[in-house]
């Protein structure tokens, strides 16, 4: 459990390093979610619920909820000074319109040219899209924060065999491992995680890498 | 507009109807309208909404009560008994992206012959739909979504029955209140015209056909 929670803790670090001021971001649920930990409090950053909010804040102490504000998942949450409500027609036209600077999502898969699964497993787990494939369809930024593997078994792949949740690639894929952007279409290494080699985030990942000699290592 | 009880409003709705149902995972949701549709125990409804919400709660409700055969929605992930019924063949589900699902019933509502959506191209949710290329880029041509009723649920109405949304619980309703032959409306708060504020009002009385009274009004 311990080394589960560092491993999203290095995830959540890493991504809100990619966030700037002025910048309205969409968190997913699960690690991306704990993004918002960790962006310093000097970095004006708006977050959207695409349940019709931009100015999402913490969640409220007990007894201080408000049934009517809710997150995406119905959980009680606060709105910031400054905030705005809105209709879903407007919301996902944000999303869509690109007015959305960064997409934060989970992933079950990404394969080596940046297409993501993340929505089904046929058979088992089909809970329905959401606003997932409009978020990766629409975002200008689609940042994909999940662990390296699950069950010792590669999320990085050489082509998803999971349904698509979209045919538009993602930007970057950060792990507990590694950082990894796709240029022409090419899973490419840009940074390791403190203590994890190139040839050990190469050993534990299914697509093939591009290794660029300047591999850095990420600073938490 | 007309004010009705709840149980007279319920009644209006015959077993077999295509319903939608504003709410965000139950958040501006009509419940008294829900209720009373498993109290009156209607069957086989076609319902349209965001999501499945969760069991005793929202269209959650209506699952508990095994009213649905049919759901168009978004996401049913945090309803288990919507999940079975699914899996059991009971209940027939299209999961629909949300901003598609939203753009669908808006179109409907506003009188246009669907929308060309960049979401969903080259993924199962564009299987079976046309693709349109525009200025060299492709989009799914989504058709609109229309019901027999809305069921919606505002902060304020008044007595004309302009409705006012807060927060979260907007969501849905103001979009579904364009795209229904009949339009139910339920609110926090039934407030003497003139309390909202022309700039206010999101919802403009014409298109609220029965207002839902109050118990203790």
């Amino acid at each position: 459990m311990g080394e589960r929670m560092d491993a999203q803790d290095i995830i959540a670090r890493r991504v809100a390093q990619e966030l700037h001021s002025g910048d309205l971001v969409n968190l997913g649920i699960g690690i991306p979610t704990l993004v918002a930990n960790f962006v310093p409090p000097s970095l004006k950053v708006f977050f959207q619920s695409e349940n019709g909010l931009i100015g999402t804040g913490p969640i409220p102490e007990q007894g201080m909820g408000h049934p009517l504000l809710t997150d995406a998942g119905g959980r009680p949450i606060s709105a910031l000074p400054g905030a705005s409500t809105f209709d879903s027609a407007m919301s996902f036209g944000l999303i869509r319109g690109g007015h959305v600077d960064v997409t934060v999502l989970g992933g079950l898969q990404v394969d080596a040219h940046g297409l993501l699964a993340n929505w089904t497993i046929p058979g088992k787990m089909v809970p329905g899209m959401g606003g997932a494939m409009d978020l990766v369809s629409g975002a200008k930024r689609v940042i994909v924060a999940m662990q390296h593997a699950t069950k010792n078994k590669s999320k990085i792949v050489r082509q998803c065999n999971l349904p698509l949740t979209s045919a538009r690639p993602v930007s970057l894929v950060v792990t507990e491992m590694a950082v990894i952007a796709f240029p022409d279409g090419k899973a490419t290494l840009l940074e390791t995680a403190p203590g994890v080699s190139v040839s050990e985030v190469i050993a534990a990942t299914e697509a093939e890498l591009v290794v660029l000699e300047n591999v850095t290592q990420m600073k938490l | 507009m007309l004010a009705v009880s709840v149980d007279r409003a319920a009644a209006m709705i015959p077993d077999g109807a295509t319903i939608m149902v504003g709410g965000f995972m139950g958040v501006g949701t009509p419940e008294r309208l829900l209720d009373e549709l498993v109290r009156q125990n209607k069957s086989n409804l076609a319902v349209i909404a965001n999501d499945a919400a969760v069991p005793g709660k929202g269209v959650g409700k209506l699952f508990d009560a095994a009213l649905v055969s049919r759901l168009s929605a978004s996401h049913i992930g945090l309803n288990p008994k919507a999940q079975q019924q699914m899996l059991a063949k009971q209940v027939d589900i299209d999961l629909i992206p949300q901003g598609t699902l939203v753009e669908r019933i808006r179109s409907a509502g506003c009188g246009l012959g669907g929308v060309l959506t960049p979401t969903g191209v080259g993924t199962s949710a564009a299987e079976g739909k046309r693709v349109i290329e525009i200025d060299g880029k492709p989009f799914v041509l989504e058709t609109p979504l229309r019901a027999q009723f809305a069921l919606i649920h505002g902060f304020l109405a008044d007595h004309l029955g302009n409705l006012s949304y807060a927060l979260t619980a907007r969501n849905f309703n103001p979009i579904m209140a364009m795209a229904a032959d009949t339009v139910i409306a339920t609110a926090e708060h039934i407030v003497p015209v003139g309390v909202i504020a022309p700039d206010h009002v999101v919802t403009p009385a014409p298109l609220v056909d029965y207002l839902v009274t109050n118990p203790n009004g």
